[in-house]
This record gives structure tokens, C-alpha cells and sequence, in this order.
């Protein structure tokens, strides 16, 4: 077994400098990787171009690296629910590209996969497409569409071994996958750190051999963005 | 005149037997209450979830079980979870059946514009332009004017687009409507809206041909 136990959030975060690159799992607040987003904050990193679904709210999520002007440019689907992020968008602070969600969670696996790029429909004929390659396939045009390339992916998932394996739970699932080994360093924190041998080989949904580095999350808050329920009967 | 609920209706009768269905965020959201319950069809969420229930009972929400709007919503017996590439991989490859979803605008070549007003606050497309892009039966719900009464059906979409020539079918409160090569093709009228009422919320092309029946709601 290889050892990916790291002991704590800042060991986890070892080598993360102005600059840099990073991509965090997330849909929402759902699934982000509380602990990591929690230390970058503390460590003040700044210049950081940061590759996620959304982009936090106010005071929570990504949210918290806006505030303090860590960002320089974000690359998201959808980053509404923010008043920090628009306020420092329209006055040109933070550089912002929006992707269609699908090439987002592509462009990940394609770096996590080895592959340079991927041809999608997703985004001809539009502003998306501008500048870039497109090719028909089938009479069909498509988009060509280059993999990331990120230094760190900040990665959250319900339980993992030792050997860094591990298992999502519900919808918070999302991208957290797609970034495992998309990245230089995967770093993944989850709520459960179990001995090896402890998870099924047959439940496990990312083998440990995409995870750099593994570690228990102190905390979890798991805000919940919009909740809706029904009245009981 | 439909309102809103009257839009999700008229468009839950689209809905058939066997159906894997995504539902847009706003009116397609309230699809799902008025599908037949003889049938069997299962809701997509491009966030990852595959077999989606109803809202969560008052004190069972679960933050790691949420809908693409970030709402806490539950599973029906036979859902799954899984990535955004598997997600999107349902949606490109076509395996999704049915994609309804909310517009600004759509042209008469089947041309829409969803995602963006050109000097206000944009908060991107989601996973819109890839369900376009890849959907090959797009129902579009909206109302067929906007807030200054201005046709939102045009011979040519003015706000960025989100795809192109891909819509099939509109559904407002108005009429329902096909997207065909010579232009929208009026189906039904909704209730005590006449046909002038609609060629005169409508900019494009509209085809008219024979008795317009009204809409079954």
C-alpha cells in the first residue's frame, strides 16, 4: 500500500504559491472542499486562477477567496448568488470566463485521462466558440476544446482509505471525480479516513492512484443553498 | 391565456412512457407536478442525479443531495448518482429523451438566447449550451412576450446566443408552436386567445394553416 495520509490540512496544502492554478470540486455549495478553501484563506496565496463550477457565495465557499482578493480570474459555468464576485467583475478586478458546464467537467477528465483536447457541440455558433477551432464530424460542428492544466485540484469526498481511495455520497459527487489527477497535486479531504482494507474494492469510485494526498476534514459546515421541503402529511 | 402552471401542464403532455427527461430551472421546474402518473419516466439533473423525488419532508433535508438549482430534493427507488462527465455524457450522447428549458428569446430558425443581457451582471449558462447543443427534442417554456410586451418568437435572436437551430418546439402562454424550416408553425391556441392575438405577439414568421384548435390543459 502507498501511504497518501497527509496529517492535517496545512501538510495537505505543503507547496501551494501565488499564482498558481488550482480546481475545486463543487456544484454549489454542495461537495466543496471546505477544509482546503478554509486554509488558503489563512495562507493569504494570491493571483490564483481558479478552475470551478461556481463561485461560492458571499461568505462561504469561494466566496471566502474573493472577499479577500485572492482571485484573479475564475473560470466557471455559473456564478450568480454572489454580490462580492459581481461587484469585483464589473469593476474589472477579477478576470472571468464562463464555460458551458459539460466542456467544464470535459476539460477536466481530459486532463485527468492524458488527453490534449476534446471536440463538443456544446457552444458553436455562439460567443463560446469565438477563436477557436471547430470541425464538422457526422455533419455535426463542433467546438475544439483544450484540457486544463492546473497545479492543485482541491478535492472533497465522503470517505477514503490510506491508499487515498474514495467514495462520494448523493450529488456531491459533481466534478470532485473529473478532478481527481486532473491536477499536478490532487489533494482530497474527506469526512471519514478509514485504515485500508476498511472500504470495499467494489464501492470505491476513484482508486487512490489519481490522489496525491489524503486527509480527514476537521469540519464540515454543508450550507445549504436553497432549502426546500414539503409539509409533512 | 396560460400563467405559468398553465405552461408546465400543456407541457407535461409531452411527456411520454419511457421518457428520461431534464428540466430546465423556473417554469420546466414545475413540469415534473402535472406528469401522468401511469407512466413512467425518470428526471435527469445535470448535477448528478438520475431518478430525482419530490422536495424533502420538513427536517430531512441532506445538503449532499441537491437539484442543478441547489435545492434539497430527494430520490425515487431506482436513482442513481454520478459525475459531471458521466452526467454530460447523458446529455451529448443523446441519451437523454426529452430537454425543456426557459428562454429570452428563440428565432424562427430555432435559434436561443438564454444565458446573457450584454451590460448586466451575467451569471453563465450552466449546462444550457451543452443541452442545446446535443438535445434532439428541445421544448422551450416562456411567455411569449417579455416584461415590455415585446414578442420574445423573432425572425432573428438580438441577445447572445446560447445554440443554434436547435429548437423544436414552444410552448407560452399563448400558443403552442413548431419550429419548422419556413418558420414557427402555430399548433393551438391557447384558451380565449385568438389567432390575431398571436400574430400580433409574434415577430417571426408565423404559419397558420387551417383551424387552430385550442389547448387541451
Amino acid at each position: 500500500m502507498i501511504n497518501k495520509k497527509v496529517a492535517n490540512v496545512a501538510e495537505a496544502l505543503h507547496g501551494v504559491e501565488d499564482d498558481m492554478t488550482f480546481m475545486f470540486g463543487g456544484f454549489g455549495l454542495s461537495g466543496i472542499p471546505e477544509n482546503a478553501i478554509s486554509q488558503l484563506v489563512k495562507l493569504g496565496v494570491k493571483g490564483l486562477t481558479c478552475i470551478s463550477n461556481n463561485a461560492g457565495v458571499d461568505d462561504f465557499g469561494l466566496g471566502l477567496l474573493l472577499q479577500q482578493r485572492q482571485i484573479k480570474k475564475m473560470i466557471s459555468s455559473y456564478v450568480g448568488e454572489n454580490d462580492e464576485f459581481e461587484r469585483q467583475m464589473l469593476s474589472g478586478e477579477l478576470d472571468v470566463e464562463l464555460i458551458p458546464q459539460g466542456t467544464l467537467a470535459e476539460r477536466c477528465r481530459a486532463a485527468q485521462a492524458g488527453f490534449p483536447a476534446i471536440y463538443t457541440p456544446a457552444g458553436f455558433g455562439t460567443e463560446v466558440a469565438e477563436g477557436k477551432e471547430t470541425r464538422e464530424f457526422d455533419g455535426k460542428m463542433h467546438v475544439l476544446e483544450y484540457a486544463f492544466k492546473a497545479d492543485f485540484a482541491f478535492v472533497k469526498a465522503w470517505k477514503g482509505d490510506e491508499a487515498g481511495n474514495l467514495i462520494f455520497k448523493g450529488t456531491a459527487r459533481n466534478f470532485n471525480p473529473n478532478m481527481c489527477g486532473a491536477a499536478k497535486i490532487t489533494v482530497a479531504e474527506v469526512e471519514e479516513l478509514l485504515p485500508v482494507g476498511a472500504l470495499d474494492p467494489n464501492h470505491i469510485h476513484i482508486p487512490g492512484i489519481f490522489v496525491k494526498r489524503i486527509f480527514k476534514g476537521e469540519t464540515y459546515e454543508k450550507r445549504i443553498e436553497q432549502r426546500t421541503v414539503r409539509p409533512r402529511p | 391565456m396560460l400563467d405559468k402552471t398553465g405552461i408546465a401542464k400543456r407541457i407535461a403532455k409531452e411527456v411520454k412512457d419511457g421518457y428520461y427527461v431534464n428540466l430546465g430551472i423556473g417554469i420546466p421546474t414545475l413540469v415534473a407536478n402535472y406528469v401522468r402518473e401511469d407512466i413512467d419516466v425518470e428526471f435527469q439533473s445535470e448535477n448528478g442525479v438520475l431518478g430525482m423525488g419530490p422536495f424533502p419532508f420538513e427536517g430531512d433535508e441532506d445538503p449532499d443531495i441537491i437539484n442543478a438549482g441547489k435545492q434539497t430534493i430527494t430520490t425515487l427507488p431506482g436513482a442513481s448518482f454520478f459525475d459531471s462527465s458521466m452526467s454530460f455524457s447523458m446529455i451529448r450522447g443523446q441519451h437523454v429523451d426529452l430537454t425543456i428549458l426557459g428562454a429570452m428569446e428563440v428565432a424562427e430558425n430555432g435559434d436561443i438566447a438564454n444565458w446573457k443581457i450584454p451590460g448586466r451582471m451575467v451569471k453563465g449558462m450552466g449546462g444550457a449550451m451543452d443541452l442545446v447543443a446535443s438535445a434532439e427534442n428541445i421544448i422551450v417554456a416562456m411567455m411569449h412576450t417579455n416584461k415590455r410586451g415585446e414578442s420574445k418568437l423573432l425572425k432573428q435572436c438580438s441577445l447572445p446566443l446560447t445554440g443554434v437551430g436547435c429548437v423544436k418546439k414552444i410552448v407560452t402562454n399563448l400558443a403552442v408552436l413548431e419550429v419548422t424550416p419556413q418558420g414557427f408553425k402555430l399548433l393551438e391556441r391557447a384558451p380565449d386567445v385568438s389567432v390575431e392575438d398571436i400574430k400580433a405577439a409574434t415577430e417571426g414568421h408565423l404559419i397558420v394553416e387551417g383551424d387552430i384548435p385550442e389547448m387541451d390543459v
